[in-house]
């Protein structure tokens, strides 16, 4: 008798890389929605916009710069243009959010700041859909850089840089991992060898206690907006070019993802984060190749709630314990 | 540091305990409402508010009806449900979309050709409401556990489950699919008593007004009983309320099944008036509406909700796309202006600001008009009772394809800039503001304005939260510092 789901380990590989990509991007998200939280205790709904708002900004430095067919650059620095601009928008954006959304809500009861978060993440979606309308905008990243793209010839994104028994990996699957590492990386040193970093985890820690040791705390907590807006930034420039198009309701179901994923990796922790950025990566690659692509989000969000209620603070948080 | 009068300090537990006396001192248009709501007894509120409704029907066409009477109705419904949940009790439930679904879907399949099952409503709405107050009890058990914000995610999850499952899942059941994938279910029955079916729009109207008048009395009882103030006392403090000896847990189960089992009961109404049901009945934007809903009207009070959901329901209606502009520019001036005017102290002064705007935005086109004819050559869209006006009074320009998202960014802009001043400043600057809100008005968001309608409605949610947080009618915590 044959099994249902033989064993493939072609496909297994080539799930296992698109879950890798995909949670990379899920990380990067998920690592906003941790330092807000573990900072503010705010649940920002408004992240997965900030990270779509990026993904425009990018589009828009690319159609600025002649179109994808016909760039006025070349490839490398096109992308990094793309990515600062984008990084450096959304983060500024993410400042104003805070400045003018949630600061005045400090202290008001839990409710008032979600439910700004909430009409935050509204205004912006359909500010998007009033500015650009509802029609999908292409990156076009499968001809991005090649020479002669009137003819559909695939550009070097896309070209395969090695194999694993007979899996291509992609120049852009393979960029995507490396800037999500890099960022990791340095957010880490940041965060714990600096002295911006070092009141932050003052502020998270205690935010009054913080205040009396002199800390700024209201620049804290703008520079922790500001840091987790530019990797919303950044993953929203790199959805564009995995995937090729943007548009105006992305930053929902990404921003719910990566929401799952700081849960599932215990929300206030970095390195959960990270870890839940991938598992839910994973999973959603392998219940989509194996179960059918509808069974992907289902997948997902039965995984957090399953987490959640085996371990309500996820897997690397901690345990909250109050004070009465 | 004896005051010689003995006022307590602000926030200490003489101030708070006080605090009911202070209130009652208090003059001006919060204590006329106050009164209002003493001296008006709630049932003689409940009585002449379903009189005013019972007459709806005798002076509005069938559209109307359909679209301010029925959808007001439903919308007060499924309010009331999600105060129970998040007003009384204090549970922040995101999925509460989710139970109106439940309830459209499992009324669509007990009486629809669907599965060929045709139940008379007297069988189908009492057992759909015990059903999702069940679903309802499910949910809440994760409240034993989860507390306040993860809570919010669970159901969260849940909500945007269950249009997953209904959407893309859709497994298949005797031979089609269950929910009928991106679809639903078409052709469903109307509500069926007795043989007596209820088909016309005035039927409906009276039957859900009905409902909601006996959920409202239901309910009125129900915040005024033990169990009600048992919710508040658990809403403002969990802790506390458990060290008092109040069953914490089962009272967040009975507020989850409560609310369900109201979004159910809508949720049938619902599916049998619109005679079809979809996945995208149930998303993310029916969950702002309804919590804008009781937000506006001040949570935990049934004629906020009542309010609110009439204010939300009648400005959404004026801005559907299939409404005159000219009805939804009457309201956007009108609300315009009454706001200056109510909310700009001391009152001479927002007087003072209309007639600014009105004159900045006459010298503003004349300036234009004369240096660049094009730019103020647009005519408005639908002119109306206003248009002729205010195609004299705004910057219209004809051919400048992104005029109108310029002016929208900067209008952005400057209402940030405007909240950030003070003083003399803000008011100043709330001139120019004002002005180009209107020709954002008239450029961009009456093109659009079923996007312009979700835009205003993030704005009014940041804006109440920043202002009134406790909504129209609800009453401030008072707390101890």
């Amino acid at each position: 008798m044959e099994l249902p789901l033989a064993f493939n380990d072609q496909l297994f590989i080539q799930l296992t890389v698109n879950g890798v990509t995909l949670g990379s991007l899920y990380a990067l998200i998920a690592l906003g929605y941790t330092m807000v939280y573990g900072i503010l205790k705010l649940l920002n709904f408004a992240h997965g916009d900030v990270y779509m708002i990026g993904a425009f900004i990018g589009y828009g430095v690319l159609s600025g710069l002649g179109g994808p067919l016909s760039p006025d650059l070349a490839l490398a620095p096109l992308i990094l243009l793309m990515f600062l601009a984008a990084m450096l928008g959304s983060g500024l954006l993410g400042v104003a959010i805070e400045r003018f959304a949630y600061r005045p809500l400090r202290d008001a009861p839990r409710l008032a700041p979600l439910i700004t978060a909430l009409g935050v993440s509204f205004f912006l979606q359909n500010s998007v859909l009033l500015l650009f309308g509802a029609q999908f905008r292409t990156y076009n990243s499968f001809v991005l850089g090649s020479p002669t793209p009137e003819l559909f010839e695939p550009g070097p994104l896309i070209d395969p840089v090695f194999k694993i028994r007979g899996v291509n990996i992609q120049l852009i699957q393979l960029m995507v991992l490396l800037v999500t590492v890099a960022l990791c990386v340095v957010l880490t040193l940041f965060v714990a060898r600096t002295r911006v970093g070092k009141a932050m985890r003052a502020t998270a820690y205690d935010r009054e206690g913080a205040m009396m040791m002199g800390i700024d705390v209201d620049r804290v907590i703008a520079s922790t907006f500001f840091i987790s807006s530019v990797l919303a930034g950044a993953a929203g420039v790199m959805f564009g070019l995995l995937f090729s198009q943007v548009f105006h309701f992305m930053g929902f179901l990404a921003g719910l993802k990566g929401f799952t994923a700081a849960v599932v990796g215990g929300i206030g922790s970095i390195p959960g984060a990270m870890l839940g950025g991938l598992l839910v990566g994973l999973t959603e690659a392998y219940a989509s190749g194996y179960l059918g692509g509808r069974w992907g989000d289902l997948t997902v969000f039965g995984v957090l709630i399953l987490v959640l209620l085996v371990r309500p603070s996820g897997l690397l948080g901690s345990k909250a314990i109050q004070k009465v | 540091m004896d005051a010689p009068d003995q006022q307590p300090r602000v926030g200490v537990d003489d101030w708070v305990a006080q605090h009911e006396d202070r209130v009652d001192q208090r003059t001006g248009f919060a204590a006329l409402r106050r009164r209002l709501g003493r001296y008006v007894p709630p049932p003689v509120q409940l009585a002449l508010f379903t009189l005013l409704a019972a007459t709806l029907p005798f002076w509005m066409d069938r559209g109307d009806l359909f679209a301010y009477g029925i959808f007001t109705l439903m919308y007060i419904l499924l309010g009331l449900g999600l105060n129970v949940v998040v007003g009384y009790a204090g549970l922040l439930d995101l999925g509460y979309v989710a139970f109106f679904g439940i309830g459209a879907y499992s009324y669509a399949l007990l009486s629809s050709d669907h599965y060929g099952i045709h139940w008379p409503a007297l069988a189908t709405i009492p057992l759909v409401m015990v059903g999702t107050a069940l679903v309802g009890l499910l949910l809440g058990l994760t409240s034993r556990r989860l507390l306040g914000d993860y809570l919010a995610i669970v159901t969260l999850f849940f909500g945007q489950a269950f249009v997953v499952f209904v959407n893309a899942v859709n497994p298949i059941v005797h031979g089609q699919g269950l929910t009928g994938g991106p679809n639903g279910v078409a052709d469903i029955d109307p509500l069926r008593f007795f043989g007596y079916e209820l088909t016309t729009r005035r039927q409906q109207y009276l039957f859900l007004l009905g409902a909601v008048v006996v959920v409202l009395t239901a309910l009125h009882f129900l915040s005024e009983s033990r169990t009600g103030r048992a919710w508040r006392a658990l809403r403002e403090d969990p802790l506390a309320a458990g060290a008092m000896s109040i069953p914490v847990h089962r009272l967040k189960l009975m507020a989850f099944a409560i609310g369900s089992a109201i979004a159910g009961l809508a949720g049938c109404i619902f599916a049998s008036v619109l005679t079809a049901v979809s996945p995208g009945n149930f998303g993310l934007p029916i969950l702002i509406t309804i919590y804008a809903i009781v937000i506006l009207g001040g949570i935990g009070s049934l004629t906020g909700v009542v309010l609110g959901a009439i204010v939300i329901n009648v400005s959404f209606q004026f801005l559907a796309p299939e409404n005159p502009q000219s009805n939804a520019r009457v309201l956007f001036y009108g609300v315009l202006v009454l706001l200056l005017l109510l909310t700009v102290r001391p009152r001479w002064v927002g007087a003072a600001l209309v007639a600014a705007v009105l004159a900045f935005g006459i010298v503003t086109q004349a300036i234009v008009e004369a240096l660049a004819p094009s730019w103020t050559g647009g005519s408005i869209v639908q002119g109306g009772r206003l248009g002729g006006v205010i195609d004299d009074w705004a910057v219209i320009p004809s051919g400048h394809g992104n005029f109108g998202n310029v002016a929208y960014v900067a209008l952005v802009v400057a209402v940030i800039v405007v909240t950030r001043l003070h003083g003399w400043w803000q008011t100043a600057a709330l001139v120019p503001t004002v002005y180009l809100a209107a020709i954002v008005w008239e450029t961009s968001f009456v093109e659009q304005p079923a996007v312009a309608r979700w835009i205003l409605f993030g704005a009014l949610l940041i804006g109440l939260m920043t202002v009134r947080p406790q909504g129209l009618l609800g009453t401030p915590r008072v707390e101890i510092v």
